[in-house]
């Protein structure tokens, strides 16, 4: 049995420890927002946050996550008032919207240690995230947008 | 006493010296065969030697990949930049999202093309790159001597660091798909330590 804490709550499951975290998350625990895309940490669609840190959760091990906190795009707000997925609906970013989970969970670790980016350092940050639609214009300035967003929120 | 008597004197010292002689003479060469003397001159031509077969594991893929002339880790047995435009960041671990953990676990993947993994994964710090790819061995051998470009390592530290260091040990472990450094780590250590004793001497 392994137990973490899922966006806060704590869950255990009798999983085997190697099994890789994206299908404890979406088969043993149901929640399907985080998507599987390559399984070799080289497109970034299962990006989700290990105590605030990004990891690609297909190659994870979830003995690596015993006792941690893990947060899914799920667990980004409760009522999608992320600055990220506040401006993702106002830029109106994805197109057929399977890398945007993993998308935004990337750009909200750079916002969180970056809260003003520069498109040098949004470059930086989402390079690990591949869109086949090619949505990246629209990813960067919904960034930007986010990272305006948030500043209101901070001085509102 | 006679003249015959006191000729046979004569004679008979003349061997007892002669023996005397003889065995100072044996035990000399005898401690000159077993007693080193007590400062070696380096052997630099050894030293010299030694290195190059020490530069040709550092500048084999498993060692410079992480060393690169930039701040983009390499990959592959072919050295190619790596994927996803990965940057070494202020700590030689990433950047935002980006962090070497957030992909490569502490220990290897099972499979080609999957993630490496050490629980210490990273480039070397930006102070200290310590950059392999594209020094000739007699740039590399000077730089192996500069403290400032080592992270102040000196030269029995570095070779603590290739003889012990659990991420440079790695380079003998890579998982499927990548090929070994050209000697083996107990190999690599025993020219380091020629190289060392023979006074570091640096190839032309």
């Amino acid at each position: 049995m392994t137990s973490f804490f899922l966006n806060g709550k704590s869950v255990t499951v009798d999983d085997d420890p190697s099994t890789p975290l994206l299908w404890v998350i979406r088969d043993s625990l149901g929640l399907t927002g985080t998507k599987f895309g390559c399984g070799m940490a080289l497109c970034g669609a299962c990006t989700v946050h290990l105590d605030g840190a990004a990891i690609r959760s297909c190659v994870a091990p979830l003995s690596r996550v015993a006792g941690k906190h893990v947060t899914t795009i799920e667990g980004l707000s409760s009522d999608l008032s992320h600055p990220l997925q506040r401006a993702w609906i106002e830029v109106d970013v994805p197109q057929c919207g399977y890398c945007q989970s993993g998308q935004i969970m990337s750009a909200a670790v750079l916002l969180k240690e970056n809260p003003k980016p520069t498109d040098k350092d949004i470059d930086e940050a989402m390079s690990g995230n591949i869109c086949r639609c090619g949505t990246y214009s629209r990813i960067r300035r919904a960034i930007h947008r986010a990272a305006e967003l948030g500043v209101e929120k901070r001085t509102s | 006493m006679n003249a015959t008597s006191a000729g046979r004197k004569n004679i008979f010292s003349f061997l007892i010296s002669a023996l005397i002689l003889v065995f100072l003479f044996a035990v000399c060469k005898i401690a000159t065969i077993h007693a080193a003397p007590p400062n070696p001159k380096p052997d630099a031509a050894a030293s010299r030697e030694a290195f190059l077969q020490v530069y040709k594991v550092f500048t084999s893929p498993r060692c410079q990949n992480c060393h690169p002339f930039g701040d983009s880790p390499l990959q592959g047995d072919d050295s190619h930049v790596h994927l996803q435009n990965v940057v070494r960041g202020k700590d030689g671990h990433g950047v935002y999202g980006m962090r070497c953990n957030t992909c490569h676990q502490s220990a290897n993947l099972s499979g080609e093309h999957l993630p490496p993994g050490n629980p210490k994964w990273s480039l070397p710090a930006p102070e200290h790159k310590m950059i392999i790819v594209g020094r000739t061995p007699a740039e590399l051998c000077r730089q192996l001597k500069d403290p400032k470009q080592t992270g102040g390592r000196s030269l029995p530290q570095l070779l603590e660091h290739v003889s012990t260091d659990d991420l440079v040990g790695w380079a003998w472990n890579p998982g499927t798909g990548r090929t070994l450094p050209p000697l083996s780590r107990a190999d690599t250590v025993a020219q380091m330590k020629i190289w060392i004793d023979g006074g570091a001497a640096c190839p032309q």
